[in-house]
């Protein structure tokens, strides 16, 4: 299991925005989390990456208790996520963006003389081709179409090199080229990357997902394969009241 | 997990889904700086606080002409410094010591101001610390170069070390606060620990520096002395601004919870830059002593300080040479031009800063467009 949650809980005033969730995540697995607005699941996902503390529960990684870790430390153990709403460096271009997530991870300590750094150079250029930035390092992030700038925020997690990748509803503003885009760079991941996401798109989720968790009012629903998903009266109800499954499930 | 008791759960979903979705928008937490990473350029990136910069930059122009062009200004620039004094009457050397030693405080505090974000309005507290140690050293040890003024950048860091800690856990409006707070203290301090400072009267009579045993009395070897050393001060802050320290002092200026979220331990990086940019002060403060050969507590005082960060704001913040000439700016306002107003000078250089604000939204350096952030 590379990622363990056990009850944790996220309150807000009154509002249990994460309630009681215990969540494990294989080694290598590609999970989806969904469940309609409000859920909590990006709530549970900066519990999970440390953005949030907890006020309650447990966050194991790899077996390793990172409950009381910074998301500074948890990021340098192999976690990186990107935000539902990009979060970038706004007076940089993108190439400088991304530079700056790949010097921490690169080759050794951040000095405070310039130097040149051909391998963090290559890096760069190397995740925004990846991303499908490869012409637009020179823009500026304020330039940046929508579906652009959450295409950025995934070279950024994934220049932490991590273990353990959180995606909040990645394809969200994409067009649908990016969205084949992004769905084939998913697919093509190593499988020592294991990665953890949210998503809107069902269609998007059960082409890409062997395994989903549904979350309804800060509580988990149900875990299982996208066939039980599919078949679950529970999360029907959640999505859509008592709607039938054929709206929901085309 | 399927027949979960949902006691609580079902009496939330009596509230409609339409209600549930309005809140989740209103409620979502925006991290801070993740509005800006939004927000389109345009009129509106005028408002935003100092040392942000975020109209895109032209890349055309950057590519056209390389490092060539700044490298061929920055010499020529220095050699016009260094002939100045064969050319100038004394009194107009002096003042340009006296821009020189601002510009070196102004431009450590453009390290903190516009390259990190960090906008301190106490930084006149390390330059104040430096001068006096300074002139400590020389009036009881030895005024020979560079001690004194290796006295005052060390002076300078060791207060930024004590009271940074404390500083850097605070943000925005509350961080200009703290450093506040903590330059009114050292103020006070200097003003009340007589026996070393010499009280409201300020520490006088501090022997001209010494170099080969030969006291610099001309008012042109004091500034060849203050030139060379300030010459130094602004390479080393230059070159840490561009190095990949540099850039993530910039990258937390722009989005701090997404630098930690990279794995940088920002608070770390926030405290050496502050205290880098103390010691910078702190020798600014030594080159003062030897210039001056008199510290007050005015020197760390609030108005020290707020010129310095007017210089910033007037070069243009996260450029570093645009403080410099923010600098030259308020000195000459203040010292050339301000004694011929009757003593409104403090008026001008205020009408000065609002048409700056105005007409430069991005200070001097706005004008020139150029790559180097
Ligand atoms: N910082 C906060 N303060 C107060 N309430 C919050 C905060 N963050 C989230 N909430 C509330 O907690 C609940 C869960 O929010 P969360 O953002 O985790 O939902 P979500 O499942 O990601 O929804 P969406 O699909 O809209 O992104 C919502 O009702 C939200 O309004
Ligand atoms: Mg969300």
């Amino acid at each position: 299991m590379i990622l363990n949650c056990t009850g944790l809980h996220k309150h807000f005033g009154a509002l249990r925005a994460v309630d009681d969730v215990t969540l494990t995540v294989a080694a290598g697995a590609r999970h989806a989390l969904i469940g309609p607005n409000g859920a909590g699941k990006s709530t549970l996902f900066k519990l999970i990456t440390g953005l949030l503390r907890p006020d309650a529960g447990r966050v194991e990684l790899a077996g390793r208790d990172v409950t009381r870790e910074t998301e500074v430390r948890r990021c340098r153990l192999g976690m990186s996520q990107t935000l539902q709403h990009a979060s970038l460096f706004p007076s940089m271009t993108a190439a400088e963006n991304i530079a700056l997530a790949v010097q921490r991870h690169t080759g050794g300590r951040i000095r405070p003389v310039p130097r040149r750094q051909p391998h963090v150079h290559d890096r760069a250029a190397q995740l925004l081709a990846r991303v499908g930035l490869a012409d637009r390092g020179r823009v500026q992030v304020a330039a940046l179409s929508h579906g652009e700038r959450k295409q950025l925020e995934l070279a950024l997690a994934l220049a932490c090199d991590p273990r353990l990748l959180l995606l909040d509803e990645p394809a969200a503003g994409m067009s649908t080229a990016e969205r084949t885009h992004l769905a084939a760079l998913i697919t093509d991941l190593p499988a020592s990357v294991t990665v953890l996401f949210v998503e809107h798109d069902l269609d998007l989720v059960f082409e890409l997902a062997d395994t989903v968790t549904a979350l309804h009012l800060g509580k988990i629903l149900t875990t299982g394969t996208p066939q039980h998903i599919r078949a679950s009266d529970a999360v029907r109800r959640a999505y859509l009241g008592t709607a039938d499954r054929e709206e929901l499930f085309r | 997990m399927d027949g979960q008791p949902a006691g609580d759960a079902e009496e939330r979903s009596a509230a409609t889904d339409a209600e549930r979705r309005s809140m989740a928008r209103e409620a979502e937490p925006r991290p801070r700086g993740q509005e800006t990473a939004q927000r389109p350029v345009g009129p509106e990136a005028e408002g935003r606080p100092v040392g942000r910069e975020a109209q895109p930059r032209s890349v055309a122009r950057t590519a056209r002409h390389g490092p060539l062009l700044p490298a061929g200004l920055a010499a020529a620039v220095v050699a016009g410094l260094a002939a100045a004094p064969l050319f100038l009457a004394p009194f107009a050397t002096t003042t340009l010591t006296r821009i020189l030693v601002f510009a070196l405080l102004a431009v450590s505090l453009d390290l903190l101001v516009g390259v990190s974000g960090l906008p301190s309005l106490g930084h006149a507290a390390y330059f104040g610390a430096g001068a006096y140690a300074a002139g400590w050293i020389s009036i009881h040890t030895t005024s020979a170069v560079p001690l004194p003024l290796l006295a005052g950048a060390a002076t300078g860091a060791l207060a930024a070390a004590a009271t940074g800690w404390v500083a850097v856990r605070a943000h925005g409006v509350y961080f200009l606060m703290l450093t506040l707070a903590l330059g009114e203290l050292l103020h006070q301090l200097a003003q009340t620990w007589d026996s070393v400072t010499g009280g409201a009267n300020g520490m006088a009579a501090i022997p001209s520096a010494e170099l080969g045993g030969e006291p610099l009395r001309l008012a042109g070897y004091v500034y060849w002395y203050v030139l060379a050393a300030a010459l130094l001060g602004f390479l080393t802050l230059w070159l840490v601004a561009r190095s990949p320290y540099g850039a993530a002092l910039r990258g937390i200026r722009d989005n701090e919870p997404r630098m930690r979220a990279l794995g940088y331990p920002t608070r770390i990086y926030k405290y050496a830059a502050f205290v880098l940019a103390g010691a910078v002060a702190g020798a600014a403060g030594g080159l003062l002593a030897a210039q001056e050969r008199l510290v007050t507590p005015a020197d760390l005082g609030f108005t020290t300080a707020a010129l310095a960060l007017l210089a910033v704001v007037i070069g243009g913040a996260g450029s570093l040479w645009g403080a410099a000439l923010g600098a030259a700016l308020v000195i000459l306002v203040r010292d050339v031009i301000g004694p011929d107003l009757d003593g409104h000078g403090t008026l001008l250089l205020g009408v000065v800063f609002i048409a700056v604000v105005y007409l430069l939204p991005r200070g001097a350096a706005g004008l020139v467009r150029r790559r180097g952030r």
